[in-house]
């Protein structure tokens, strides 16, 4: 009980890494407002080109993109990103690899829930909104998309959570995220319990949002019937 | 930069052929992990939703507590903690059980809310009527209720266990042998990004068939 105490939850250590992480968490939360917007709106950018191209070879190519970047586990796009530049004698900068990684890997992710919800409204929707003037763009903007948006929020938000928790791989390549600085300092004080705080301050920041998912699945469940 | 240097740096024949069968153990432990992960994840997961239906309120809110921290729980933070936090009460492991360990037990989580929404989208009318018939609570459980609830919970737990499953990649920050990892190791030794291309088409290898069945399996249980 002792040995816990001391190492997972050492109110010294707490109070010394405090500012450390407060940085850290600050690297995670912006790391979180980059990605999560540019996912956003290329998943869409690439849902409503799936949705209206008419080509059949366009649209192959499309799911065949999206495919292989939802198979490619995230760290490894990272790796191979971050470590294969310097041999085009390229030098990208570690904010950069984790942006584009996340970017490819997520407008994926997201583009398939929003494909799901611009499939989900009736064809007369766009087609009524055509006809009274709408032009395409104006219909996918005030007509289709906000109810598209509306039907899949859940799973909008739930592919945010597992953004938010997936930028913990940015310390693969040492980005100064919260995570990565909690390593830090415990190599420095040779005392885990930098780690066991950040996994608690991740605890606090996501568990509201995970609340927030199971009741919106549950009216989404319970309106069913 | 030049085609050449190009195919130099990242399909040099030299490095595939010296390389290669290092990729390939790793990927064989990605798939061992994988598969180790998703058998006692789901079981774990089925086991926990089966005990919250019993109705004991101080075991629901455990497992409930449990359901929210794991799905919270960046599960690169499990495995670290699990790898370097726990030596320090007595607790060591190696980098396949913490792997393992923290990936099933963040499966387990998120099953266990996927069932557990598939046993509450069942009709009331179901379990009724099967005691009706003279079953008791665990028959009508296993015969009547359960097989219904599985085919609304199969569409978002094959979404589940692939996402998870990825994840078996988080292992090579403790230094599992998996492909990430020995490609990395390979680079840095052979001095070329060719093993960089092996561990990106050995993943896809490996996760492109389950992403596709995942599809397939969508599909047909919509």
């Amino acid at each position: 009980m002792q040995d816990i105490l001391l190492n997972f939850f050492n109110l010294d250590i707490y109070r010394q890494v405090w500012p450390l992480l407060m940085r850290g968490l600050g690297m995670t939360v912006l790391l979180s407002l980059l990605v999560i917007p540019l996912g956003l709106a290329f998943g869409l950018a690439l849902a409503v080109l799936y949705t209206n191209v008419r080509s059949r070879l366009l649209k192959a190519l499309l799911a065949v993109y999206i495919d292989v970047f939802r198979a490619v586990p995230p760290l490894v796009l990272l790796i191979v990103i971050y470590f294969g530049f310097p041999f085009l004698d390229l030098d990208i900068p570690k904010v950069m690899a984790v942006v584009l990684c996340f970017t490819l890997n997520n407008s994926c992710y997201y583009g398939e829930v929003f494909r799901a919800g611009l499939e989900s409204l009736p064809k007369g929707q766009a087609e009524a909104a055509r006809s009274t003037g709408l032009s395409f763009m104006q219909s996918l903007r005030y007509v289709q998309i906000p109810q598209a948006a509306r039907n899949v929020l859940p799973d909008l938000i739930s592919n945010s959570l597992e953004v938010i928790k997936l930028t913990t791989i940015a310390s693969a390549v040492a980005l100064p995220e919260l995570l990565q600085v909690a390593r830090n300092a415990q190599s420095v004080l040779y005392n885990p319990s930098p780690i066991v705080f950040a996994a608690l301050l991740y605890l606090a920041l996501l568990i509201p949002l995970v609340r927030l998912i199971s009741r919106l699945e549950r009216r989404r469940l319970s309106a069913r019937h | 930069m030049n085609t050449q240097g190009l195919i130099f740096s990242f399909f040099n024949p030299d490095v595939i052929g010296k390389y290669y069968p290092f990729i390939l153990s790793g990927m064989w432990v990605t798939v061992q992990v994988g598969a180790a992960v998703v058998a006692t994840g789901l079981a774990l997961g089925f086991l926990l939703a089966y005990a919250r239906a019993c109705g004991l309120r101080p075991a629901n809110f455990l497992i409930v507590a449990f359901a929210d921290v794991l799905r919270s729980l960046p599960p690169l933070v499990g495995i670290i903690l699990l790898f370097f936090a726990f030596p320090y009460i007595g607790i060591s492991m190696s980098a396949f059980t913490a792997t393992w360990l923290a990936l099933s037990l963040v499966l387990a989580a998120f099953a266990e809310e996927i069932f557990w929404a598939g046993l509450q989208a069942t009709p009331k009318g179901l379990m009724e009527a099967g005691r009706s018939t003279g079953m008791g609570w665990g028959q009508t459980m296993w015969y009547v209720v359960w097989p219904h609830a599985l085919k609304l919970t199969i569409p978002p737990l094959t979404n589940r266990v692939i996402a998870i499953v990825k994840n078996t990649a988080l292992g090579a920050v403790v230094g599992l042998a998996e492909v990430v990892n020995n490609a990395q190791s390979a680079t840095s030794s052979a001095g070329s990004a060719t093993p960089l291309t092996l561990c990106a088409l050995g993943s896809l290898a490996i996760f492109l068939p389950v992403v596709l069945a995942g599809r397939y399996i969508e599909k047909r249980f919509r």
